[in-house]
């Protein structure tokens, strides 16, 4: 086999992973901060690519464009969630928070099937089937656009918790729950945009993943699995964590495919979370408890 | 002195036995007329099992539409009404086999599906189970009917049987082209279905003596989100063409990927579904184009073909006949066809009726539908087909055939 196959491989498998990592992210946002893991991830997931494929369908709007939209839509469902749902399950034990979450990911799952149908849909833009030349490489050009645009969004989340104020706050909640208290944070309020910003990355996300992968309702529960395959591995709690597992996933998921046999892809992926559990159960870049 | 019974019952004469014995004959009579007619009126009550949701949706309510043409032809036929009792597999062996038990269990009389060979396969071992006749309309896995079951038929023909007029039909147009592949990458799905073809092909191939050598095998996920590592390991062995089995959504998802890695094999030869379904064609536009299927087709000669694509084009204006129609539409044809002659809706009897059925005015290429000892119709055969201009023409065998191959593709790349 020619050199070039692995290293187009190797970026295809990147540039995915960069996408799954910003979707990994907003659960380990929310996890890190309100202490919530959010079964219905994959599902919110699904919400925003529906949205993008109707905007695009009906409006003519390209996902790339309507990326920051979306997710503040989905800021919007996020908070609300949090807000009217879950904050009252906060105190609650985790299986309460577990059956809660599985309830709304189930409802929005059907929601969409009677919305949506079954059928699997997807977005076509004009540069759906462009790739870029360089070299001997050719590289998917939906995959170069959705993978800056995490890197951006990304840096723009790494800059909130680090520089803005309400970002330190939030970071204060995550860090000293009973100290941001006495201190008079409104915590309640700020679980709420937390969950928000969670559910704006995933609506980042969806936007951007639309463009590689057909949606059907029934991607949700898959999208979950591999937010968790990749948080976990990368450090549940660790946002540079989230997005480094999306890659080493993508990665792995890709060379497996090559160098083994593509069926057992997602075989390889468990393997490595198997791995990291074993040798490093607080994953690669999180923290020990 | 008068004799005096206790009870005040009326004294047998030999006018009331003769009335009473009159009595009772037309009572029985009545009764078995009324049974007669109990068996004979009422449509016959058939669970159709399809994946009408998850990875096969589209094809499933793509075989829907067979059973929707089916009331208005039958009726022209003179064949008995059928009701139908619609069931959703959801693309799972499992919930494959729990709904054809709920149906079963509802009243149902007869199962047609389910599109899926695993999913046919569970069903099977319910209908064998309970006694309950099963028309397979489209699985091609051979163990389906190497069971020795009783209940079970399939008009639909098994991998090895479609592989084999598949490398004859290929033969032919390479023949008549003077085009033809030196080496091929044959990817696959690795469901029932993909490894029962995979097997067959690696069984069937060397026989043929074909033209071209299978330079890598790629077993890929039916349900996979992205194909581009399988598509990019295929284009590295510097293959001429594609042979594919393969899905619908799986199909789209190459052709996506052979476009934007630049690679236009010569040809892609698809031994399944996929590449020739309505979807594929709408959602890729101009890039469709090309793609020849091996695949059990109907005969557009014959007259009720020509009925079901009249029937089909009434219905939905703009899909193309194809195979899910016509095997889903044939297969409740058998059902009808076998409670007509069976003049009963008992289980046994209507088994009975389908293991000698013999239809000749049918719509698939062949002499027609019968069935052999293990339930399989041995005697179908299959065509190649070519996407053109988002119709699907027939291009072999020569005797059913309406359009002339066209080898090699046009390169994805210069069709503007």
């Amino acid at each position: 086999m020619a050199a070039e196959i692995y290293f187009n491989v190797a970026v295809s498998g990147v540039l995915t992973g960069l996408v799954y990592g910003l979707m990994a992210l907003g659960l380990s946002v929310i996890f890190g901060v309100v202490r919530v893991v959010n079964f219905a991830h994959g599902e919110m997931m699904t919400i925003a690519m529906y949205l993008a494929i109707v905007l695009f369908s009906g409006l003519g709007l390209d996902p790339l464009v309507m990326v920051v939209p979306l997710a503040g839509v989905l800021f919007a469902l996020g908070y609300a969630m949090q807000a009217g749902i879950i904050n009252p399950f906060i105190t609650r034990p985790e299986y309460s928070q577990f059956i809660l979450l599985v309830a709304v990911a189930i409802i929005i799952t059907n929601v969409l099937l009677i919305v949506f149908g079954p059928d699997a849909r997807n977005v076509q833009t004009s540069y759906s089937f462009d790739s870029f030349l360089v070299g001997p490489l050719i590289i998917d050009a939906t995959k170069v656009y959705a993978g800056a645009a995490t890197v951006v969004i990304t840096a723009a989340l790494f800059g909130f918790f680090r520089f803005v104020p309400l970002g330190k706050a939030i970071r204060a909640c995550a860090d000293n729950y009973t100290g941001a208290l006495v201190v008079g944070l409104d915590v309640k309020r700020l679980y709420a945009l937390t969950f928000g910003l969670g559910a704006a990355c995933v609506g980042a996300a969806g936007a951007m993943l639309v463009l590689l992968v057909d949606v059907t309702p029934a991607l949700g529960p898959a999208l979950t699995l591999l937010a968790f395959i990749i948080v976990i591995t990368g450090g549940l709690g660790s946002m540079p964590g989230a997005l480094l597992g999306g890659v080493l996933i993508g990665l792995t998921e890709a060379m497996a495919g090559l160098f083994f046999t593509p069926s057992a892809k997602s075989m390889f992926s468990f393997g490595l979370l198997v791995l990291v559990l074993l040798f490093r159960p607080q994953g690669i870049l999180g923290r020990r408890a | 002195m008068r004799r005096t019974s206790p009870i005040n019952c009326a004294r047998v004469t030999r006018r009331s036995f003769a009335a009473g014995a009159g009595a009772a004959g037309l009572l029985a009579a009545t009764g078995t007329a009324f049974d007669v007619v109990r068996a004979q009126s009422g449509p016959l009550k058939v669970g159709v099992l399809l994946p009408r949701s998850g990875a096969q949706a589209g094809i499933g309510q793509d075989c829907q539409r067979g059973v929707e043409l089916a009331p208005p032809i039958f009726k022209a036929l003179g064949l008995p009404e059928l009701a139908i009792m619609n069931a959703d597999t959801e693309t799972n062996v499992e919930v494959a086999r729990a709904r054809a038990e709920k149906l079963i269990n509802d009243g149902a009389q007869l199962l047609v599906g389910a599109f899926d060979s695993g999913q046919s396969t569970a069903i099977a071992q319910v209908a064998e189970q309970k006694g309950i006749p099963f028309v397979i309309n489209i699985a091609a896995a051979p163990p389906i009917t190497e069971q020795g079951y009783k209940f079970v038929f399939r008009n639909f023909p098994t991998a090895p049987m479609i592989l084999s007029d598949a490398f004859a039909n290929q033969k032919e147009l390479f023949d008549a082209t003077g085009v033809a592949p030196k080496s091929v990458v044959f990817m696959h799905v690795n469901d029932t279905f993909g490894t029962s073809m995979q097997q067959g092909i690696n069984a069937v191939l060397p026989r043929f003596n074909m033209p071209y050598k299978i330079v890598e095998q790629i077993a890929y996920d039916a349900t996979a989100r992205d194909l581009s590592v399988e598509v990019a390991k295929a284009k590295a062995t510097g293959a001429d063409a594609l042979l594919m089995v393969s899905r619908l959504n799986d199909a789209m998802l190459i052709t996506r990927e052979l476009v934007k890695q630049r690679w236009s094999p010569t040809v892609v030869l698809s031994m399944g579904p996929g590449w020739y379904e309505d979807q594929y064609l709408k959602t890729l536009g101009k890039l469709s184009d090309g793609p020849m299927s091996f695949v059990p087709w109907y005969d557009p000669n014959k007259k009720l073909a020509q009925q079901l694509e009249g029937a089909l084009a009434k219905a939905y204006p703009g899909i193309n006949m194809n195979t899910n129609h016509v095997f889903t539409f044939e297969a409740l044809l058998v059902a009808a066809d076998a409670y007509k002659r069976a003049r009963s809706s008992d289980p046994k009897a209507l088994a009975d009726a389908i293991r000698t059925t013999n239809i000749t005015d049918n719509v698939s290429i062949g002499p027609g539908i019968q069935f052999n000892d293990k339930g399989q119709n041995d005697k179908l055969k299959n065509a190649a087909i070519q996407n053109r201009g988002g119709k699907l023409l027939t291009i072999a065998p020569k005797t059913a055939s309406n359009a002339k191959p066209e080898l090699p593709m046009s390169p994805y790349d210069r069709r503007g």
